[in-house]
């Protein structure tokens, strides 16, 4: 398999009143053709920063893209030019963001939005592009289309509306779809209602997905490979079940065991002590130093090297080091 | 047992102009035990904080009764509803909006105390709001802080705080944890419960995240479009669920491990919430119901107890047909 997408030692700051927030600090994953992987973290983690630089769309200033390179089907992204970006988002690469309500122009119809991109982008006739338009809606599970393009967002529900936004996003069949937090303002039962449409969608077309979420019941359903996110890089990743079943990271282990699971009963959640650190000034050693149960004294002063555990399988921990004490035994995995 | 809150057919319409009325609460009825979490769940729009408000007098109800400790709380005078606000607090969803950015943490946790004169002196009151600090997990030194210097774990503390100050019975907490990132979640949801532990309160825990929910309460009422459709202890709801209601809503819920999501069939329900403005006559549920027949849209089906602690609305369990064990739902899941 070939990989469609290749992120190396990204770096993103921002540059605030308060000093200069390093938001993404030296991220490197690749996705593979067809493949969903999911990125995962808390609230400020630089999921959705890392996600936005892939498209180029960090707004500079205040943002910047310190280093790194983003390479999609060979092509160096990182030195583009805008005019060829504008040509490459939406067609090569889409993107579905979080929330159904913002997304949509209110003033326009439903079907101008849609037909938009393809009319920018491939120059094709209204005809084409409305047929095109009527196929994307059914796709997506939208009943009586051709009507229903005359329509504004306001008369669609949330789910619905979510469903406009996959199909804008895919009706120009881009080769990577980038979906940052596609289900979290949605009710369960629309939730397993959209995820299933990915599934469908991915089947159909083949789009290579990077999930964006913070939600590990979702993860568990629909990703392949999993990216955990920490302070700004990726502290662990793997294949979904060595996430799920062998985590290494005391922080992967510790997210786990703090969600509670509906088929158990009386669990005992454990919560992650404190609170993650403040990236105006990111801590030199391992970000989790602060909150780690295993902490050792070289994890607060050097940044842990990356151990492979299997080919798929990374992570940036010191336990990992065979002079790190054993600490393995005392750490229930499941 | 002792039911410390009564709800009797409960009702809460409101008129939003040209005539039509939206009737988020549609008569609902059920009790919470005294030292019992009583969680309250269901989708956005299905009346659940509306049903906190209304109990707790934010919302003045079209109908029904609600009974605190044998008295009816909707029939006090101002004085007598001003000595009930000491025994029922409320802990709200956002920790951004609900603590005025002005204030300093003592203002905020001390106003309650002020506002009821609960003590003599500054110095007496300045020491309880130290031993809140204390109980919730902050500590003194905090007192003197803004709002704004806080994560969203601390501040939801805060917003306990502030709800323990009268030392009430009853605590009302809509979506509490909602806004927090999962690792805290479950710092805040242990800390309910140690409390709950200690001082022996009774919570109404209003909540969309099920697998939350079933965690930290005895009993679940499960809501739809304003009307309760089942009540049960928790583990048995999940057990034994028999609306099929609740059945699609534990299916939509993803576990958080790739092995149980592969094996789980999932109960997918067509189509959206209809609008509470112009709900389907008989049962609410009966458009999405897999197992609609003719009867739901005739007549609603009564709130009836099938087994011991166990209620439930629906026509599939009415009559004769007292089945203690849910009857086979044949749904086309893929």
């Amino acid at each position: 398999m070939t990989n469609i997408l290749e992120v190396e030692d990204l770096h993103v700051t921002f540059s605030t009143y308060g000093g200069t927030v390093k938001a993404v600090r030296g991220v490197t994953f690749s996705l593979k053709q067809g493949e969903t992987l999911a990125i995962v973290g808390e609230s400020g983690c630089g999921k959705s920063v890392t996600s936005n630089a892939i498209m180029r769309l960090i707004p500079n200033p205040p943002g910047k893209i310190d280093k790194g390179s983003i390479r999609f089907k060979g092509k160096d992204l990182m030195h583009e030019t805008e005019k060829k970006m504008r040509s490459i988002r939406g067609v090569d690469i889409s993107m579905i963001f979080q929330d159904p309500m913002t997304a949509l122009n209110p003033t326009l119809t439903i079907g101008s939005q849609l037909m938009e991109g393809l009319r920018e982008h491939h120059k094709v006739s209204p005809d084409k592009a409305k047929r095109k338009a009527i196929e994307m809606m059914e796709l997506v599970g939208i009943s009586n289309p051709a009507e229903r393009l005359k329509q504004y967002p306001h008369q669609f529900s949330g789910g619905m509306r979510q469903r406009i936004v996959i199909a804008m996003a895919l009706i120009c069949e881009p080769e990577l779809l980038i979906a940052d937090e596609p289900t979290t303002a949605l009710d369960v039962t629309i939730q397993a209602q959209i995820l299933e449409l990915f599934e469908k969608i991915q089947k159909v077309t083949g789009v290579s997905i990077i999930l964006i979420t913070h939600d590990l019941g979702v993860v568990a359903n629909i990703a392949d490979r999993i990216a955990v996110m920490y302070a700004g890089k990726i502290i662990e990743m793997g294949e979904k079940r060595d996430i799920f079943y062998r985590p290494q990271h005391p922080y992967t282990k510790g997210l786990l065991k703090s969600v509670p699971r509906l088929d158990l009963d009386g669990e005992k959640l454990t919560p992650i002590d404190g609170t993650p650190p403040d990236l105006f000034s990111p801590p030199k050693g391992c970000s989790f130093y602060a909150r780690c149960p295993f902490a050792m004294k070289v994890c607060n002063k050097v940044y842990p090297v990356q151990t492979n555990i299997t080919d798929s399988h990374h992570v940036a921990c010191w336990l990992q080091d065979e002079r790190a004490k054993q600490l393995q035994a005392t750490l229930p995995i499941k | 047992m002792e039911k410390i809150l009564q709800v009797n057919d409960l009702k809460k319409h409101f008129e939003i102009g040209k005539g039509r009325i939206l009737k988020a609460v549609n008569g609902v009825s059920f009790y919470v035990k005294k030292g019992e979490t009583f969680g309250l769940v269901g989708e956005s729009g299905c009346g659940k904080s509306t049903i906190g408000r209304t109990i707790l007098g934010l919302y003045e109800s079209t109908d029904g009764e609600v009974f605190f400790k044998g008295e009816d709380v909707h029939g006090l005078n101002e004085k007598e509803r001003f000595r009930f606000y000491r025994s029922m607090q409320m802990i709200f969803q956002d920790p951004y909006a609900s603590l005025n950015p002005r204030s300093t943490v003592r203002e905020i946790i001390s106003e309650p105390m002020e506002v009821h004169q609960l003590f003599q002196s500054k110095k007496e009151q300045l020491e309880r709001v130290y031993e809140l600090l204390e109980e919730v997990g902050l500590n003194r030194d905090h007192a003197n802080r803004y709002p704004h210097e806080f994560s969203g774990g601390q501040r939801q503390r805060i917003g306990i705080a502030r709800a323990l100050a009268l030392n009430p019975e009853f605590i009302i907490a809509d979506e509490p944890i909602s806004a927090l990132d999962v690792s805290v979640q479950a710092q805040v949801v242990n800390l309910l419960k140690e409390l709950q532990e200690e001082k022996g309160l009774t919570f109404l825990f209003i909540a969309h995240d099920l697998s939350m929910v079933k965690q930290i309460s005895d009993r679940i009422g499960v809501m739809y479009l304003g009307d309760m459709v089942e009540l049960t202890e928790s583990s048995k709801l999940y057990d034994n669920p028999l609306h099929p209601y609740t059945r699609a809503l534990l299916s939509a819920i993803p576990i958080p491990d790739p092995d149980v999501e592969e094996r789980r069939e999932r109960i997918i329900l067509n189509g959206e919430l209809p609008s509470p403005i112009d709900p389907p006559s008989g049962c609410v549920f009966r458009t999405r119901c897999p197992m609609a027949m003719e009867v739901c849209s005739l007549t609603k089906p009564s709130w009836k107890e099938v087994e011991q602690d166990h209620f439930v609305a629906c026509h599939l369990y009415e009559g004769n047909n007292t089945t203690k064990t849910s009857p086979k739902i044949t749904i086309a899941s893929q």
